[in-house]
């Protein structure tokens, strides 16, 4: 997951590495590092804001560990969720079960369907169905609509997803 | 000035288109050196041949007044083995069973040691590797560029053009008549039968549709990327395929409020071919409308790098057809 997070560090030397150390030994991805030194704060400190991407497990690490070493955090933004997908779904999606349709998705952990759009044109015309869904990642994205794929397959409902080069183009 | 000496063998649009081009553009080929002469040209059922080169505005005339090229029974094959020529231009309809008549015409071109340029996507997605050592033991040359894309370069611009980069994806609409059906069903939000008998009225669909609609054209023009650009030896065996005649207008209009629309999208890369309907953002260069075809080649170097153009029609086919003769004889 990424996380933002405001901390203030004394105005003496070698404070940012000491900041900055748990995230790497943690393996965290450091994404940006925004430090304003000419932003004193009333107490003297120096605010920094940083950006990076950690297990959800090695947060609490990373925080007890800039405690100790006496370092401020004012605060801490996560953002569990920072890949957002939409799929359309055709067929007889509510006959279907739709509710199973959904907590298979919702059920890995790792995506969630957070939007549904439904039309239903007439009784026993397939019905059409656009889903927004969430997920921790791009590859537990990818991984939540091969999910989905697949139970659209036993319920005889076609998925058109989205075309793979929209990141890269 | 050279002088080559080729066949026409199937005229239909794409033949006809040919000789059209090759009446108009004769003044710029022979600026450049080069004298395609038209020593036959055959039909399903007739032919016309002269070793001084065949009128071609009179062939013209004669299959629009009686629906023949000649007054001679000579087959295409026979032709092809007997009458002494450099090229074969072979125009004959797709027959994605067995490779039809297109497939022994290249194999019998390629065993008298003519070189090939083709149109006819059949027998390259069924036996591409067979026709690829047919021509390499004839010492002939092979260039079908117009199976994939019509008008569209991307056979050779992936492969001449852009020489030198790795290729890691090709995907692009490329079949005209799902896209037409498609667009006009999210302009019109009518249905998927609706849109289809329009596009049958105005020719842009076939009386039986089964071959567009389906997937299967595009399929097949899949595997000869995949076989020419990715090096594979893939058959239409090989393609997941799912075609358009499911979507409704319903879920064009859900897409459209999401900022996509419904594309029916081949897709070729080292891991899969695959053709499905995809949603693509608005905005993007692959959401082209009507019944153009468009190409999108994923670079190593360069990135990605698009083309789009007709896919299909008589003098579009052609023009890709002549950009492969002229670059086999230029040098």
């Amino acid at each position: 997951m990424r996380v933002s997070m405001d901390i203030e560090l004394k105005d003496i030397p070698g404070q940012l590495l000491q900041a900055l150390r748990p995230v790497s030994e943690l393996k965290g991805n450091l994404i940006s590092v925004v430090h304003h030194h000419e932003k004193r704060t009333p107490r003297g400190t120096i605010p920094v804001q940083l950006v990076f991407e950690i297990k959800p497990d090695k947060l609490n690490d990373i925080v007890s560990s800039l405690e100790e070493s006496g370092i401020g955090i004012v605060r801490i933004d996560e953002k569990r969720f920072f890949e957002h997908g939409a799929v359309l779904l055709i067929g007889h999606i509510v006959h279907t079960d739709i509710q199973d349709t959904i907590d298979t998705i919702d059920k890995t952990g790792y995506a969630e369907v957070v939007d549904l759009n439904l039309s239903m044109p007439k009784i026993n015309m397939a019905s059409s169905a656009s889903l927004k869904i969430d997920a921790v990642s791009k590859e537990h994205m990818e991984s939540a609509i091969a999910l989905l794929k697949e139970i659209a397959k036993k319920k005889d409902l076609l998925v058109i997803e989205p075309i793979k080069s929209i990141g890269v183009a | 000035m050279r002088t080559i000496r080729v066949s026409v063998i199937g005229f239909g649009a794409v033949g006809q288109g040919v000789a059209r081009v090759l009446i108009d553009k004769k003044e710029y080929l022979e600026n450049i050196g080069l004298d395609f002469r038209v020593v036959a040209v055959a039909d399903s059922r007739t032919s016309t041949i002269d070793e001084n080169g065949v009128d071609l505005s009179a062939v013209l005339a004669r299959k629009q007044s009686e629906g023949v090229v000649g007054s001679e029974k000579l087959t295409g094959l026979e032709i092809i083995e007997t009458i002494d020529h450099d090229l074969v231009v072979e125009t004959t309809p797709t027959n994605i069973i067995t490779g039809g008549v297109g497939l022994q015409n290249m194999l019998m071109a390629f065993k008298n040691g003519r070189d090939v340029v083709t149109s006819n996507k059949g027998p390259l997605a069924m036996k591409y590797g067979e026709l690829i050592e047919a021509s390499k033991a004839g010492g002939s040359r092979f260039r079908f560029e117009a199976t994939v894309g019509g008008a569209m370069p991307v056979l050779n611009l992936a492969n001449d053009v852009l020489a030198g980069n790795i290729i890691t994806n090709v995907e692009g609409i490329f079949n005209g008549t799902c896209n037409y059906i498609l667009t006009r069903m999210m302009e019109e939000h009518a249905s998927y039968e609706q849109m289809l008998a329009e596009a049958q009225e105005l020719g842009f669909a076939e009386t039986d549709p089964t071959y567009d609609v389906e997937g299967i054209d595009t399929a097949c023009k899949l595997v000869i990327l995949a076989n020419c650009v990715f090096g594979m030896n893939a058959t239409h065996e090989d393609v997941t395929i799912t075609g358009i005649t499911k979507i409704t207008p319903e879920a064009l209009l859900l897409a459209q409020n999401e900022g996509y629309v419904i594309k029916l999208i081949g897709e070729v890369n080292d891991s899969r071919i695959n053709v499905a309907p995809k949603l693509v953002p608005i905005d993007h260069p692959l959401a082209v409308g009507g019944s153009l075809n468009v190409a999108s080649v994923q670079t190593d170097l360069s990135g990605p790098i698009t083309v789009t153009g007709r896919g299909a029609g008589s003098i579009e086919t052609a023009s890709a057809i002549l950009s492969d003769m002229i670059s086999i004889y230029r040098d």
